[in-house]
């Protein structure tokens, strides 16, 4: 490893860094007899940036080089900016001296396009290849697949690699095609399919024959950038749901946009990045995965974009009143998860706790339920303080926004989401 | 007034609450020997620890509950915090006494007072996996410094034997002197003078560094410099997630080495 490495890093992490989606969690790759590392289905944070992101992969750009011009990205080849090109073997020492060190949970690939897809993917996995089978390595692989690459090398990354993702970015395919004239929907969208198909076929052969090597075991991801477009929420969480569904994704990660490119006129002008957005975008994810929610509760024609001020839930709760006060006592699980500052814990220690005996405020409290939110919206074992219904969703809604400190709020929801829910 | 007076150790504290159980006394306290003050009034009763009465209570605490129980206990106990002795004395009397499953029961003051604790202990264990940085050492070891709040290096063993199995590896807890050692075969407690390693820093002197180890702590340093986008910056956040009392310990929060190296 030569010094000059430094410059090269410095210079392709930075290409690399507003990809967000970096959690190395859905894996379990064990240490295969005495080799290097392991996959945790958790993940691990190692460090966390300034901006209070956690740190868990070494995230880099193979190259920053590129022969496309999407406008939204600061590699775009018309961009008159510092470039570097690793050679494979810089990649793979990085990845294992950083993690011998605990830097870090494994690594996340892409690559600007230089020559070809197919050249700029093959490069790709052979940097997983060398990792896994002349180093014995076992930690995390994330590699971010070339639109556009044959079959052949999607195959093969997905032998290699733990998750493989493909970026749609942009929510719409004219607006994908206005800002990224090379891409369009088929060339993300078909590689989404097989690679949903391999890992498919994967689990049966891996029923029949125990020791088939996995296929992309974390399965894979996609990135949809957030504000660029004027696509709305209920759009952006359609197309989401609709990926979830159809190409088994395991993450959608929304990404606010940044204005790397601000001369190009075909993007907004933003003052700041749409970061409340992109939050309320991922509570409104989980409502849909983890709380029963559909998404055409959540946002539909009426209520297009998420309420910026409170939270999916409470929104919805304000918009419904009539689904309370719940009774903590009899209600089921899932008309319980619907109450504001009733997470999914609290949820299952509410059903668990009411078997021995009748719950009340205190006990509500020792579970880890937010009682000044949700005390408007149930009635308990003691409880007669005036809920939504006396009060009227406005009052309520006034009520909250005074408590609450929005931008706490926002961070500790967003990190509980990356941590205490690994996505399986 | 009844003291129970056990010897620090895990078993030697189930050996106490089998003995009080058996005698059917209610102890005032459980206190370790180093804890241990004498105190004129009381009825003390020293504990010898026995291995076949850690073994009768541990084994009717996972018949009544589970073997994660069994675990929780252990985790609540290496908080080393002050009243956790009687803490679980009730969690285990009520754990046995009671004919059904009590872990979940939250209305019950120690099952809520033993989870928090062992939560506590869980997440800084956590953190052991997560903020342990090694150097590289000359004779090829990977030595880290760390110093929990609890004594929780022991739960984080099992861990980077399976992460690192073909490194040599120390992990050392600097505020209880005391650590393991993973030879590539075996992981070995030990102890460690003071000649090589600066317990307040946690770093290894220059003469046992390897050649390669600065390169690599300012490549990973100028790595997390990089990746930070500065349009989003939350210093608020940042300080939640990332405690001022790890960044000793921590080459990308190690401001002196910008001088040391450019
Ligand atoms: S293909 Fe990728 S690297 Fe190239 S300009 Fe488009 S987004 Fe940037």
């Amino acid at each position: 490893m030569k010094p000059e490495t430094v410059n090269k890093l410095k210079i392709s992490a930075n290409a690399a860094k507003y990809d967000v989606s970096c959690a190395s969690s859905g894996s379990n790759r064990p240490n295969s007899g005495k080799g290097l590392g392991n996959a945790a289905p958790w993940g691990i944070c190692h460090s966390f940036t300034e901006d209070g992101r956690c740190v868990s992969l070494l995230k880099l750009m193979l190259t920053n080089y590129c022969i496309y011009d999407c406008a939204y990205c600061a590699n775009r080849k018309s961009n008159d900016i510092r470039r570097t090109t690793f050679a494979v073997k810089e990649v793979v020492d990085l990845t294992i001296e950083f993690y011998r060190r605990n830097y870090i949970e494994g690594l996340f690939l892409s690559s600007g396009v230089i020559k070809n897809p197919d050249y700029t993917m093959e490069r790709m996995v052979s940097v997983a290849k060398d990792l896994r089978i002349k180093q014995n390595y076992n930690g995390y692989i994330h590699l971010k697949s070339i639109p556009g690459a044959s079959d052949e090398l999607q195959q093969q990354a997905g032998i290699y690699a733990d998750r493989l993702s493909v970026n749609i970015e942009i929510a719409t395919e004219n607006n994908l095609k206005m800002l990224a004239p090379d891409k369009n929907f088929d060339s993300i969208l078909n590689p989404m399919n097989t690679i949903k198909n391999k890992i498919i076929e994967n689990k049966e052969e891996r029923r029949k024959f125990r020791h088939t090597p996995r296929f992309s075991p974390a399965g894979q991801s996609t990135q949809l950038i957030v504000g660029a477009t004027p696509d709305s929420d209920k759009h952006i969480l359609n197309l989401a749901g609709d990926l979830y569904d159809s190409k088994n994704l395991k993450r959608v990660y929304y990404s606010g946009f940044i204005p790397v490119n601000s001369y190009d006129k075909r993007l907004p002008a933003l003052k700041e990045p749409p970061l409340k957005r992109e939050n309320r975008l991922y509570q409104a994810d989980w409502l849909f995965r983890f709380y029963h929610f559909s998404i055409d509760e959540i946002v539909n024609d009426e209520y297009p974009d998420l309420d910026l001020e409170i939270d999916p839930k409470l929104s919805y709760a304000l918009r419904n009143p009539w689904i309370f006060p719940v009774d903590i006592n009899k209600a089921s699980y899932e008309t319980i998860l619907r109450v504001p500052g009733v997470g999914v814990l609290s949820a299952k220690k509410i059903i668990l706790g009411r078997r021995y005996s009748k719950l009340n405020l205190s006990n509500l409290k020792k579970i880890g339920v937010v009682l000044k939110r949700a005390k408007y919206f149930i009635t308990c074992n003691e409880l007669k303080a005036p809920t939504i219904n006396e009060l009227l969703p406005e009052n309520v809604r006034r009520i909250l926004l005074k408590e609450n400190r929005p931008v706490k709020q926002f961070n500790k929801s967003l990190y509980k989401q990356l941590s205490l829910f690994p996505v399986n | 007034m009844n003291l129970f007076i056990y010897d620090q150790t895990f078993e030697g504290l189930l050996t106490a609450i089998h003995d009080a159980i058996d005698l059917n006394i209610k102890p005032d306290n459980i206190i370790s020997t180093k804890s241990f003050q004498d105190d004129l009034f009381a009825t003390k009763h020293f504990i010898s620890t026995d291995s076949d009465k850690f073994d009768k209570i541990w084994n009717q605490v996972k018949e009544n509950s589970n073997e994660q129980n069994c675990q929780r206990i252990f985790k609540a106990f290496l908080s080393e915090s002050s009243d956790i002795e009687m803490i679980i004395h009730d969690y285990i009397k009520l754990v046995i006494d009671t004919p059904y499953n009590v872990e979940v029961n939250f209305s019950e003051d120690s099952v809520l007072k033993l989870n928090n604790i062992q939560k506590k202990v869980g997440s800084e264990a956590q953190r052991v996996l997560m903020f342990v940085r090694f150097q590289k050492t000359t004779d090829d070891i990977y030595y880290s410094s760390f110093d929990p709040k609890y004594n929780v290096i022991p739960l984080t063993v099992n861990h980077f034997r399976n992460r690192f199995a073909d490194q040599k590896w120390v992990i050392f807890d600097t505020r209880r002197k005391f650590g393991y050692y993973y030879d590539l075969e075996n992981v070995r407690e030990i102890t460690i003078g003071k000649q090589k390693i600066d317990f307040g820093t946690g770093k290894v002197n220059d003469d046992i560094l390897h050649v390669s180890e600065r390169l690599f702590q300012k490549l990973w340093k100028s790595y997390y410099d990089t990746i930070n986008i500065k349009e989003r910056k939350n210093l608020k956040v940042h300080m939640q997630f990332l405690p001022k009392r790890f960044w000793k310990f921590l080459p990308e929060k190690d401001f002196k080495m910008k001088y040391v190296l450019n």
